[in-house]
């Protein structure tokens, strides 16, 4: 069996009383879409939160490429090569495109302008922003140096998966990355995630459309109370089975299982 | 006129169409997108009409009499403004200024402390009463409005207890104390040395903001403290950095405040706190953060300066003067708001 790229393994989180993981696996195979879907309440996003880290699980460990891991800031696990879509997007609207792929770890020029006056190389940055978004082909966005605020929210999800893109070498998380645009602009940055993929990278996709989810997604972790209810394959579960296994309505059918 | 509708390609969903703007909104897109051209206009107009208004207004002597007038709230302005583009506000920068003078010129005359560490002194207290504000907002994550407004009070209070309510008269201080009050002259106008150390404060203070990963994370803090700390920004770091920054500022303006009125004095500065918020609210900086510059500031200082000596010269009696001001700071931020609505 392939190592998971990302692993988790009997992940637990308590918020005093309230049990928001109970115990949750995961495993991201490489160079695959994961979809995680989950009633509101399952744990979701303390899963990916963990994972990508912004909570502290109490109990439970990541593994990265099958090696043990820690992350307790956003920072540690950006250092391991993972990258989160932010359902907030976490893009500074008044900054320009450039700085806000930059953001947190801007390139200085080189030289004592540089190291003595800690001049950022704006150009190199630009240049390097309008790459990436020429790979993703988002070319409609003329400028790399306009300000978020200018765009639309497709153009705005558009610049955070270009960043995560750009950046993450090993994992892409996206949380909800459709859930406030239209149809038009959602159809857009589905073909970013499967451009993504066809980088070599992994995603997972945090999705509540279940229809975008069985279109991209090549397996689909159900999350249910906390645990993981079962992985299935969508060629062999129909969109209202999915749900019905969500909400607990179902048992998840043996031959669609794939753990 | 063509009657055929031509039939457009279908834009992108991610595209940017363009749509036909009205002569407003591509006002209010240029002012979004340049947001110092604004006080820059009110600026140029202002000094045009009040020109035309009295022949005296263009003058040499009077120029260099707005800079020096100008010259204490622009450089309280400079900090003031990398703390508004945090969200935040000193209500305090007044009352840190005046503890920084009284400090510096003091101990220079009680203890002969030569001026250059009497000077670097006064710039460890200035930066010590940033760092505290500092402490308080990020550590015990007060607002800073109220943070301040309590520093404001103590370090007034310190401020008082220190000078023992007495002014430090110019004579008993080391000349360095007072060179910021020195001139030199260029094309017969006098200029302080203490106005060029408020235009390269500036200079340096944009250049920082505009030019360095520092600069930008001031912006981001501002803009969305959220998003830049999953950014991977350590946005409380920023805020302290910010404050204390804004604190050796203070003290810079300290020593212009001694060269201006020659002496250092317990009572001075008095209206400075609020005078550095108008300069950098009419310089059209956000008072939501994110979203300003330090130019548009010294701007702001200088439309001020300026309204007040061309209606002063016109004759005109102080309290209208103060009543114009008011009038624009409320349009400068009705304006702000509207420039913040900007359709994308």
């Amino acid at each position: 069996m392939t190592t998971p790229v990302l692993q988790a393994r009997g992940l637990v989180k308590r918020y005093g009383k309230v049990t928001a993981l109970g115990g949750s696996d995961l495993e991201l195979l490489p160079g695959e879409i994961l979809a995680v879907i989950g009633d509101n309440g399952a744990g979701k996003s303390t899963l990916i939160k963990a994972l990508s880290g912004a909570v502290v699980p109490d109990e439970g460990e990541i593994l990265v490429d099958g090696n043990p891991v820690s992350f307790s800031t956003p920072i540690d696990a950006r250092d391991a090569g993972i990258e989160t879509v932010h359902q907030s997007l976490a893009v500074s609207p008044s900054l320009d495109i450039a700085s806000n792929l930059f953001l947190g770890r801007e390139r200085r020029r080189k030289g004592v302008l540089g190291t003595v006056f800690r001049m950022l190389d704006r150009n190199g940055m630009r240049e390097e922003a309008r790459r990436q978004l020429d790979a993703l082909g988002i070319m409609t966005i003329q400028n790399p140096g306009q300000a978020v605020e200018t765009l639309s929210g497709g153009q705005r999800q558009a610049v955070a998966v270009a960043r995560a893109a750009a950046f993450g070498s090993r994992v892409v998380i996206m949380d909800e990355p459709t859930a406030a645009l239209g149809v038009r602009e959602s159809r857009a940055v589905l073909d970013l995630v499967l451009q993504v993929r066809e980088r070599g990278l992994p995603v997972i996709l945090i999705s509540h459309n279940m229809p975008h989810v069985f279109e991209v997604a090549d397996r689909i972790h159900i999350q249910r109370l906390g645990r993981r209810k079962a992985v299935v394959d969508p060629k062999f579960v129909s969109m209202s089975d999915a749900v019905a296994i969500m909400t607990g309505a179902m048992e998840p059918p043996e031959e669609a299982k794939l753990t | 006129m063509s009657t055929t509708v031509s039939k457009k390609p279908e834009p992108s969903p991610l595209g940017g169409e363009h749509v036909r703007q009205s002569p407003l909104t591509r006002i209010q897109h240029l002012l979004h997108a340049q947001a110092t051209i604004g006080p820059a206009v009110v600026l140029l107009v202002s000094i045009v009409v009040f020109a035309l208004m009295s022949d005296r207004f263009l003058q040499p002597g009077n120029i260099s009499l707005i800079l020096q007038q100008v010259a204490v709230v622009g450089t309280l302005a400079v900090g003031q403004t990398i703390i508004i583009l945090t969200a935040g506000i000193d209500l305090s920068c007044g009352a840190i200024m005046v503890l920084t003078s009284i400090v510096m010129a003091k101990v220079a005359a009680e203890t002969g402390l030569p001026g250059l560490p009497a000077l670097l002194l006064g710039f460890l207290v200035g930066t010590a009463c940033g760092l505290i504000n500092g402490m308080l907002i990020t550590r015990l994550r007060l607002p800073p409005f109220i943070v301040t407004l309590g520093t404001l009070n103590v370090f007034f209070a310190l401020n008082l207890w220190y000078s023992e309510s007495a002014t430090i008269r110019g004579t008993e201080m080391p000349s360095l104390l007072l060179w910021t009050g020195e001139t030199f002259t260029i094309g017969g106008t006098r200029i302080t040395y203490g106005s060029i150390m408020m235009v390269v404060l500036v200079a340096v203070m944009a250049f920082v903001l505009k030019n360095t990963a520092w600069g930008r994370h001031v912006y981001s803090t501002g803009d969305d403290a959220e998003a830049s700390r999953l950014s991977g920004i350590r946005t409380g770091r920023v805020l302290l950095s910010v404050y204390a920054t804004a604190g050796a500022v203070y003290a810079l303006s300290a020593w212009i405040l001694i060269g201006r009125i020659a002496s250092a004095s317990p009572q001075a500065g008095q209206m400075d706190n609020l005078d550095s918020i108008t300069a950098v609210v009419i310089g059209g900086t956000s008072l939501f953060g994110g979203r300003g510059a330090i130019v548009g500031s010294l701007l702001g200082a200088l439309i001020v300066g300026v309204f007040r000596n061309g209606l002063a010269l016109a004759g005109v009696d102080v309290l209208w003067q103060t009543m114009a001001v008011g009038i624009l700071i409320i349009v400068a931020v009705s304006l702000d708001q509207w420039i913040r609505k900007v359709k994308p």
